[in-house]
């Protein structure tokens, strides 16, 4: 005990094997069973007990989604609005935060404090006030009663993300460009956008996914089936008729509305990893 | 000379988004609030009036409320403390070296893109009573003889939304707990293992001390977000069975939209959220204390 050195012993490898695998499959597995159920015919979904892997597996259940609901319509309402947001959100937070990032004294960490303070609150708190204000304005079933809350409540992550990058580009750059007489619109669009170009784009991607994702004003303000959502629109479709609509379409549904999310996480998982944390951690 | 800090300029470049968070944040903050001290009226339309405190001692003498913030407390509680042991588990397993790593980093944040309420219906599918998954799993373990009527039962209804909402959020912690991890500088860990602490002093020594900055942001969010959790108990029980899953939100969310009392909705959401700041100062303060002491 005492003679050999004190070395580590390295962590065995069969464990870290059967940690990343059990890891891995609780991540992946229930989203991959909703893409088992959709090719899965319809006698092999209720049968006991459960059949795991469809034979054959069949593309009935996407084809019959688009017969059944409006679900063109769904998804389309979810990219226009999520889009729109998107910019809005980010030209307006790009602005504010190019202002921010120069700012000097305790005002800037104040700010970014009550933007951090103001993304803290449940949205339950602003529905109901939001509702009277959409009503009163007529956009019940209009994609702007979306997109200006959608923008707002996503305003404090984009401007963390974007001043933290601002604040890291050469203030000497600045400074040419404010001599050079560019105004604040141009010197953003032309310097700060271009040089913070891979966190402009994070900042977009996460907004972009809380749009698509977002339930319970898309819920409450787009009553009209085909103005809705397709999250609002899948969801109280599940709830309201669970045994009306079959399963295997239901899971066809889950998996269209979810794949461009799974594409964009494949794509750009170290940008959004970044952009989350990034704020986070500043703090 | 020191430089001005509020020039036109910069006052112009930030209007916007002030007035964007004034419309969207700031007024209807502030209209939630009056609405929680007025009583509605139904006998000729609506009609609000002022109540005074009435509304909350209706909330003291309300049982469906206490039931609701118990529900929510429960399910925060639980949620939130499964997510950081899983989630610190992740962390470390990803901040291994392995083959593969880079796909594994994907798939481990795949759940928190996904939408909660879409996958809600995925989760309530996965417990489905008959057909269901788990039931099966189960079954074929030999842990249960009988299928088990998950959301049909308080207990376990909970216990589903627990289980959905941790594979949803875990990757959130994660995120935050390896960026924790991947700033912990490297001479540090080579010291400790000069010194000849093994891996198992090295993680409860070093690295978890280390992790306590952002262990607390993570909780604090988390916290604060599951306390408002509406889109998986909306769908996956919609409150039920007898009300045993409804939360806080929810329950401000029937006032609202399903017996038109606009006022008593309010007073419901507007407690609730007081409560939670309350709770998370309370926590922060506790977990800060404890995190300079160690």
């Amino acid at each position: 005990m005492s003679g050999a050195p004190p070395r580590a012993a390295p962590r065995p490898a069969w464990l870290l094997a059967l940690g990343v695998t059990a890891m891995v499959a609780w991540s992946l597995g229930p989203a991959l069973w909703q893409a088992l159920t959709a090719i899965k015919p319809d006698a092999q979904i209720t049968r006991v007990p459960t059949v795991y892997l469809p034979q054959p597996p069949t593309l009935e259940h996407v084809r019959r989604l688009f017969e059944r609901l409006p679900f063109e319509a769904y998804l389309a309402n979810s990219a226009w609005v999520a889009t729109w947001a998107m910019l809005l959100c980010v030209a307006i937070a790009a602005l504010a935060a190019a202002a921010l990032a120069r700012m000097p004294g305790p005002g800037r960490l104040r700010l970014l404090l009550v933007l951090l303070f103001i993304s803290l609150f449940p949205p339950i708190l602003l529905l109901f006030p939001l509702y009277e204000g959409v009503r009163a304005l007529g956009w019940i079933n209009h994609p702007i009663a979306l997109i200006l809350p959608y923008a707002a409540l996503n305003l404090p992550l984009a401007v963390w993300v974007l001043e933290s990058a601002f604040r890291q580009l050469p203030r000497e750059i600045d400074e040419a460009a404010r001599v050079d007489g560019l105004a604040p619109i141009a010197r953003l669009w032309r310097i700060h956008l271009p040089l913070a170009m891979p966190s402009v784009v994070t900042a977009a991607i996460l907004v972009f996914i809380f749009c698509w994702n977002e339930f319970m004003l898309a819920l409450t303000f787009m009553t009209r089936h085909d103005a809705k959502t397709v999250t609002a629109g899948i969801a109280s479709v599940g709830s309201a008729s669970l045994f009306e609509i079959p399963w295997g379409q239901l899971s066809a549904a889950i998996v269209v509305a979810t794949l461009p999310l799974v594409f964009l996480v494949l794509l750009f998982e170290r940008r959004i990893a970044s952009g989350l944390t990034r704020g986070a951690l500043k703090g | 000379m020191t430089p001005r800090v509020w020039t036109r300029e910069r006052m112009l470049s930030l209007l916007p988004a002030a007035l964007l968070l004034a419309l969207v944040v700031v007024l209807p903050i502030a209209r939630v609030v009056a609405l929680s001290v007025m009583r509605t009226e139904m006998d000729e339309g609506f009609r609000l009036e002022f109540a005074g405190l009435d509304p909350f001692v209706r909330l003291w003498q309300d049982g469906r409320w206490w039931t609701s913030l118990r529900n929510t407390a429960v399910f925060t509680a639980s949620s939130v403390a499964a997510e950081m042991v899983l989630g610190i588990a992740f962390a470390l397993l990803l901040h291994g070296s392995f083959r593969g790593r880079g796909l594994a980093r994907a798939i481990v944040m795949l759940p928190w893109a996904l939408p909660t309420a879409v996958m809600a219906l995925a989760w309530s599918w996965i417990f489905n009573d008959s057909f269901g998954v788990a039931n099966d799993l189960l079954r074929r373990l030999g842990l249960a003889s009988e299928p088990i009527a998950w959301l049909g039962q308080g207990g376990t209804a909970m216990f589903a939304m627990v289980a959905a909402d941790v594979w949803k959020t875990t990757p959130f912690v994660t995120l935050i707990v390896l960026a924790g991890l991947q700033a912990i500088p490297h001479e540090v860990m080579e010291a400790a293992r000069v010194d000849g602490l093994n891996a198992r002093q090295r993680l409860t020594r070093i690295t978890l001390p280390l992790l306590v900055p952002s262990l607390i942001v993570a909780l604090a969010f988390r916290m604060v977000q599951a306390y408002g959790a509406f889109d998986l108990v909306y769908v996956m029980t919609g409150g039920g069975p007898g009300g045993a899953t409804e939360t806080v939100s929810l329950y401000a969310y029937q006032n609202y939209f399903r017996y038109l009392d606009f006022g008593y909705g309010s007073a419901i959401a507007t407690q609730g959220v007081l409560i939670a700041i309350l709770l998370v100062l309370i926590v922060l303060r506790f977990t800060r204390g404890a995190g300079t002491r160690g």
